[in-house]
């Protein structure tokens, strides 16, 4: 047995990787690129306005035209993948770790931390998602700090769900039955021998998730509840070009496009991953 | 009847979660920075008018008072009076109940029609061309932002063809559907491909299962074992799919009624969220709550009754 799973190992760094991966993660760190280096791409700064030349097509000088206030709606779009990555990142990372480590203590402890986190999940789920993160946005105030603290109040559930199924089929498993035995603390097992191995679904879930969010991020900016005027925001600029519609609909366009290509970065991503790592639901 | 005994106990069970939604929604209102008196009374109200209309709306008991008397009126069906309306809670949504739930089943139709179709043509010709191209559509509809698509939607159809209003939700029963269309549209094409993917598979699944086999031995054509074996095998997990992301959609319709100025409940909610209209917000939130908890209700009757081997 020993033979054959070593002899395996060599052949399996060969195994193709799934085109989709691939390509979401070129797109991915294409725009990982754009973010970083947006301050030598653009070729104006995101705020810099030119009253002179508002409202103007694309053109040599502007690639993807002007907005209102005369702003280049290129540098816009570079600029806020800044933005709307931190969405993408923050908006995922927090429900992740909440979701993770409640579902963990409370699949390994079951009793009352079980009963309460499942009724806390029940009543959360209750609730159209964005109905209660708007809700939330509303006590704390307009604003992307807001936005990740409602994100992750509601957004925890799906991967405290995950992961808690994932503990309670392995916590009898023989390996976690072995670290007990050997007089490992709840703590230790959990966290060195449970979690290793319980959190692949949660991590599949959460590329399709960053779309999710970054869709949502986009859409509670674009209604003025996330990311404010005048940051260069994808969703924000959507919603400063759409009064100019009829006339200047490259504001709206470009923007569009951005999100649309971020969104299908991770869910290209998502779809790859799964079928690499053979979790597709 | 055995199989439905669950159509009691399920409401039942339900009741430690609602009450827990109504404490969430009272706890989350509560404590929205502002106070609705002002924003109704003015800048220049007197003191004594401040008192008077809070006393009047009972904003001056302790909040766990508050609630009990909340949860005491929501037993008698009262949901508490609008501040900004001047009207009971009730009344105000159930006005803006109509154009809401329009939306929610126009788009299911449409999004079951484009999901099928797809479904089908790209399980039926698994691997080639169509169900390629089915699947790149999926991948690319499930990255669309709504609120942006909506845009172009109105853009195209509306500013330059004229096909459909801009916006707002029409008078006769033909004016509201057309006036839905692409509202309703938007909101499908963001539905469908989740819809497509899941049907999509399990059609291809039930199309190599033995008893499509069995079917095809006896002599029926592939079009046949389709319509009579595949499909009604293939429809369970679907109905399921659709039950867990019409809760999603109920919030979705917030954007897409914004997009297009439909005077409908997620319209009304952001509406009052801004001024502070207390009993408003909590009376949506819950009437959204109750509709997830009565789909998802629905859901598993369906499933019942389409599939006599599930027992609940």
């Amino acid at each position: 047995m020993t033979e054959a799973t070593a002899a395996d190992r060599p052949a399996a760094a060969h195994v193709e990787l799934p085109p989709m991966l691939l390509a979401g993660t070129a797109l991915l760190g294409l725009w990982i690129v754009v973010a970083i280096g947006a301050d030598w791409l653009a070729p104006y700064g995101p705020l810099e306005q030119d009253l002179s030349r508002t409202l103007q097509g694309p053109s040599a000088a502007h690639w993807l035209g002007t907005d209102n206030y005369g702003r280049d709606v290129l540098s816009r779009i570079l600029h806020g993948a800044r933005l709307d990555l931190q969405i993408a990142v923050l908006g995922v990372l927090f429900p992740f770790l909440i979701g993770n480590l409640i579902g963990l203590l409370a699949g390994y402890l079951g009793g009352w931390t079980d009963i309460v986190a499942m009724r806390l999940l029940e009543v959360t789920m209750a609730f159209p998602f964005l109905v209660l993160v708007i809700a939330i946005i509303a006590v704390l105030g307009p604003g992307l700090g807001s936005l990740y603290v409602a994100l992750a109040l509601v957004g925890w559930v799906s991967y405290a769900r995950l992961t808690r199924a994932q503990v309670l089929v392995l916590k009898s498993a023989d390996f976690v039955s072995a670290a007990r035995v050997m007089g490992l603390g709840a703590w230790r097992v959990m966290w060195r021998h449970l979690l290793p191995n319980a959190v692949t679904p949660a991590v599949v879930f959460a590329m399709t998730d960053a779309v999710l969010v970054v869709l949502l991020g986009s859409a509670l900016s674009y209604l003025g509840l996330g990311a404010q005027p005048p940051a260069a925001e994808w969703g924000v600029m959507i919603a400063e070009g759409q009064q100019f519609l009829a006339s200047a609909w490259w504001i709206c366009l470009f923007p569009g496009l951005a999100i649309v290509s971020l969104a299908m970065g991770f869910s290209l991503l998502a779809d790859g991953l799964a079928e690499r790592l053979g979790t597709r639901p | 009847m055995e199989r439905f005994r669950f159509l009691i106990w399920r409401p039942v069970q339900m009741l430690p979660v609602l009450l827990g939604v109504t404490l969430v929604t009272f706890v989350l209102v509560r404590s929205l920075p502002g106070d609705p008196v002002r924003v109704l009374l003015g800048p220049r109200a007197r003191p004594e008018m401040i008192a008077a209309t809070r006393h009047q709306f009972g904003l001056d008991e302790p909040l766990p008072v508050q609630y009990l008397f909340f949860l005491k009126n929501l037993l008698a069906g009262d949901l508490g009076r609008s501040i900004m309306y001047r009207a009971p809670v009730f009344e105000v949504i159930a006005e803006r109940l109509a154009p809401t739930f329009l939306l929610i089943a126009y788009a299911l139709v449409l999004s079951i029609l484009l999901a099928t179709t797809f479904a089908t043509l790209a399980a039926r010709n698994e691997g080639r061309f169509a169900d390629h191209l089915v699947r790149g559509f999926c991948t690319a509809g499930l990255g669309l932002p709504g609120f942006w698509l909506g845009i172009l939607l109105i853009m195209l159809l509306s500013v330059r063809l004229g096909w459909f209003p801009v916006s707002g939700y029409g008078e006769t029963w033909l004016g509201h559907l057309h006036h839905l269309f692409l509202p309703a549209l938007t909101v499908a094409i963001a539905l469908a491909p989740v819809l497509t993917r899941n049907l999509r598979a399990t059609l291809i699944e039930q199309m190599g299962a033995d008893h499509a086999q069995a079917a095809r031995s006896r002599g029926l054509t592939e079009g046949e074992v389709f319509r009579r074996h595949v499909v009604p095998n293939a429809l369970l997990p679907t109905v399921n799919l659709l039950g867990v992301n019409l809760g999603w959609l109920i919030g979705g319709t917030v954007v897409i009624e914004s997009v297009f100025s439909i005077p409908g409940l997620g319209q009304l909610m952001v509406a009052s969220i801004f001024t502070r209209d207390y009993m408003l917000v909590q009376g949506i939130t819950l009437v959204f709550a109750l509709t997830i908890v009565a789909v998802n209700l629905t859901v598993d009757v369906l499933t019942v009754a389409l599939d006599p081997r599930v027992v609940l």
